[in-house]
């Protein structure tokens, strides 16, 4: 949130006072400024108080609510995903996905194209790629039918996201309820074709082709979430590349803060609406592959669990940059395991754990605006006079 | 890049305040088994006189893992299998270490990761609640063999033969006609008054579980008041309060003097009280929601199966790959009859019923009281194993009879008939 206000300062300089023109005005206690720049050590400073208050905040409510030692507590949160191995395996495949989604909304976000549509997108990716081996999962090869799977997966999100871009660019609607509807049209749509496959009408699907593996990703390092992991790697690398180097992240960058500057300089801004919310698609579209054919193997209308609209999240509090992506999605993952453990480990109902994870998030989100504004307060000398 | 460290930074923070926390754990370890009991909950802090009077010594390499769909704090469903592991818990005399509980699992890969998480902390047993965590518990089952993994209303056991990969349910379609009787009651008390014989049920999937409770419960119905009909609408979710009360408003404004429900949330309950409409209810007693409304509740205690699997595992006994409790066994229970509510007479109508039932004198599908296209039934083709091929092979309709739950056949119910008299189409 803090970066919609970074985006424009004027109702905060309209909250501080007008130069003293009347001697007689009092000024307020505190008023908020812009801060032109912020030293890279006080930037730490602040973030590091921040966690520091989180904890401490947490540590008080906790033991308020429940009486616990506050540090068993952090150290459960701290086992829910470093305790064991496949607790860590874990860890890195949530965070992988929760990461390629978040990759997929970046450049429509950095376009100001709000794309809260990526819950669908990756449920129609799951969905088309689920029906092909559905449909023809035994009669084709297992790496062919990836392949055919993966193009699906692709192609769907593509048009998922690519019918809001189309409906902006030509009629200028509104995208962010749009993308928005699209979600519960992909909902709607999973239940309809799993109460289609599943005649017995009990609504769940279950692992597909559990017994032949077929439209499977390999296990590689004799783990199966490895491939998973490694592909979002790789597309962390390229996002990086092409939203700082290539052309197209240039006209992406240049059409989210001014479109007429965009015109003026010549690029198609229609064009390129339409190819990045695309491309925003087509990644959550991968997402939705990976979870099944690397993960879940299963398609149902909660396989997104969420992630969708986290990973706006991750985006927006790494400020677009893919790497620091990797860190805030695997933040955010690490704050969930930790609060699923400490349910588990002292029997707690899983409210009080969101409580917990909730604190540290807004305390981290929070001193963003503490890094963008400075708080000036009334100085004492003149109000003396 | 300040954004990278800044995170990074806070990361070590936790890590190592989280680090300090371990080494206080470690060195207090002996310490934290006699403060367990205060840290955990009240209610299910009060086992420690019996743990002292020597519990069976071979519990003690017992530890159970136990799979929740949803938080037991506000699923009654869920709520129904912990409330049923604390009382094990406590019969038992386990320490609060050896019963570990992890809610909001979802019906997907997560759950086999939880599953195996749990094996390697050193369970022996794991116990997943939900319909959807089937066919993970399954591909954990193969890769632990040692490990007993069980599953609440599974259909796969019989199929899949892994020797540690079990299924439970119970006959709870005999609770649920008992339940149909308090409801036949009160509805045959409605009918003198004036109104219409039509009752409503609110029910999570057109799925076999669901239409096999509704139909014994319709039954119960009907052995009471013969003119009876109902109308069925489907949530198409196991649980979503706000659909389960709407569906429960739209069966009371088409004239249903009477609801009753198969979805897991409080949402039907709270409609019936709101509108004054007289409610019979499943999983717990929901006289707390409605105190002028609800009726009675049926429901499964899972308790009997616990014991049962832990005290087989205990003695490195084998036990049934697919188990259904009965009333015999003490898993089909009813809740508390609420007397305020309740017509005169229903406490008697449900203990003769009970007794027949038990005999063996009554058959809640006994072909002679229902009728499908108007014709009784003489053979039924059920899809009682569960190939994932969705085709009926079994006749389930013997001596007269359907045999639901049946020994021979398979724990989770099967019965799928649209009955004359039920509409589901709405």
């Amino acid at each position: 949130m803090s970066d919609l206000k970074n985006m424009d300062p004027a109702p905060e300089k309209a909250a501080a006072p007008a130069p003293a023109a009347e001697e007689k005005i009092r000024e307020p206690l505190f008023h908020i400024v812009k801060r032109a720049d912020i030293p890279k050590l006080k930037a730490w400073g602040i973030r590091f108080i921040a966690i520091l208050l989180a904890l401490l905040v947490n540590a008080l409510i906790i033991h308020w609510l429940t009486g616990l030692n506050p540090l068993a507590v952090y150290k459960s949160m701290f086992d829910g995903s470093f305790s064991t191995k496949r607790k860590f395996w874990v860890l890195l495949q949530n965070t992988a996905m929760l990461l390629c989604i978040a990759l997929a909304v970046t450049p429509a976000f950095k376009m100001r194209f709000w794309n809260l549509g990526a819950e669908g997108q990756v449920l129609i990716g799951a969905l088309s790629s689920g029906a092909l081996m559905f449909y023809i999962g035994d009669k084709l090869p297992s790496g062919l039918l990836i392949l055919l799977m993966l193009g699906a997966a692709l192609l769907s999100g593509i048009v998922w996201a690519g019918i809001p871009a189309l409906f902006k660019a030509r009629f200028g609607t509104n995208e962010t309820l749009f993308t928005l509807m699209m979600n519960y049209v992909a909902i709607q749509l999973v239940n309809t074709m799993i109460a289609i496959w599943v005649p017995s009408g009990s609504g769940v699907l279950g692992i597909m082709n559990s017994k032949s593996n077929n439209g499977w990703l390999p296990t590689i390092f004799g783990q199966k979430y490895a491939l998973n992991i490694i592909v979002v790697g790789l597309l962390t690398v390229f996002m990086y590349v092409y939203l700082k180097y290539s052309k197209h992240g240039y006209e992406i960058a240049v059409v989210g803060e001014s479109e007429n500057t965009a015109r003026y300089i010549g690029i198609n801004v229609r064009k390129v609406i339409i190819r990045t919310a695309a491309l925003s698609g087509c990644l959550a579209g991968l997402a939705g592959f990976l979870l099944m054919a690397g993960s879940a193997h299963t398609v149902s209308s909660t396989l997104a669990g969420g992630n969708g609209f986290t990973a706006v999240l991750v985006s927006w509090l790494a400020k677009f940059n893919p790497f620091v992506m990797i860190l805030t999605s695997l933040l955010i993952e690490f704050l969930q395991k930790g609060a699923g453990e400490i349910a588990q480990a002292f029997r707690l109902s899983s409210d009080i754990a969101d409580i917990a994870t909730g604190i540290i998030l807004f305390f981290i989100i929070g001193c963003e605006f503490f890094l963008n504004y400075r708080i000036m307060f009334r100085h004492k000398g003149k109000e003396g006079k | 890049m300040k954004k990278f460290i800044a995170v990074l930074l806070s990361l070590a923070m936790i890590l190592s305040l989280a680090a300090c926390g371990s080494k206080d754990e470690t060195t207090k370890a002996p310490d934290t088994t006699t403060k367990a009991p205060e840290t955990t909950k009240a209610a299910e802090s009060t086992n420690a006189p019996e743990s002292t009077q020597a519990p069976a010594a071979d519990l003690s390499s017992i530890k159970v893992g136990f799979i929740f769909l949803h938080d037991p704090a506000s699923s009654t469903y869920d709520n129904n299998f912990y409330q049923a592991a604390l009382q094990v818990q406590k019969e038992l005399g386990l320490k609060d270490d050896q019963f570990i509980f992890k809610w909001n699992v979802p019906e997907g890969s997560e759950c086999q990761d939880t599953a195996e998480e749990m094996a390697d902390a050193g369970c022996n047993i794991v116990i997943a609640d939900s319909f959807g965590h089937e066919t993970y518990m399954i591909e954990a089952a193969k890769n632990y063999p040692n490990v007993q993994f069980c599953h609440a209303t599974g259909t796969q056991s019989r199929t899949v033969n892994i020797p540690n990969y079990h299924n439970a349910f119970a006959s709870i379609y005999e609770g649920r006609y008992l339940a149909g009787i308090a409801a036949g009651m009160k509805l045959a008390e409605l009918v003198k008054a004036g109104a219409a014989p039509k009752v409503g049920y609110v029910g999570a999937f057109p799925y076999a579980e669901v239409v096999s409770g509704y139909t014994s419960f319709f039954l119960g119905v009907r052995s009471i008041v013969p003119e009876a009909t109902m109308d069925v609408i489907y949530t198409g979710s196991w649980f979503d309060i706000a659909l389960e009360k709407e569906a429960a408003l739209k069966l009371i404004g088409d004239g249903c003097v009477l609801l009753s429900q198969h979805a897991d949330s409080e949402g039907a309950p709270k409609a019936c009280e709101e509108k004054g409409v007289p409610d019979v209810a499943y999983n717990v007693s929901t006289i707390n929601i409605g105190p002028n409304t609800a009726i009675i509740s049926s429901k499964i205690n899972w308790a009997p199966y616990y014991k049962m699997v832990i005290e087989a595992v205990a003695k490195g006994e084998s036990f049934a790959t697919d188990w259904c409790g009965t009333m015999a066994t003490g898993s089909v229970e009813l809740t508390e009859l609420n007397e305020k509510v309740a017509a005169p007479g229903t406490k008697e109508a449900i203990e003769k019923a009970m007794a027949e039932l038990k005999a063996g004198t009554l058959k809640v599908f006994d072909t002679k009281n229902w009728t499908k296209d108007g014709q009784h039934l003489t053979e039924y083709l059920a899809d009682v194993q569960d190939m994932g091929d969705f085709k009926p092979e079994t006749n389930v309709i013997i001596d007269g009879a359907f045999i639901e739950s049946g020994e021979q056949f398979r724990s989770a119910p099967y019965f799928d008939i649209r009955i004359d008299g039920i509409d589901d189409n709405k």
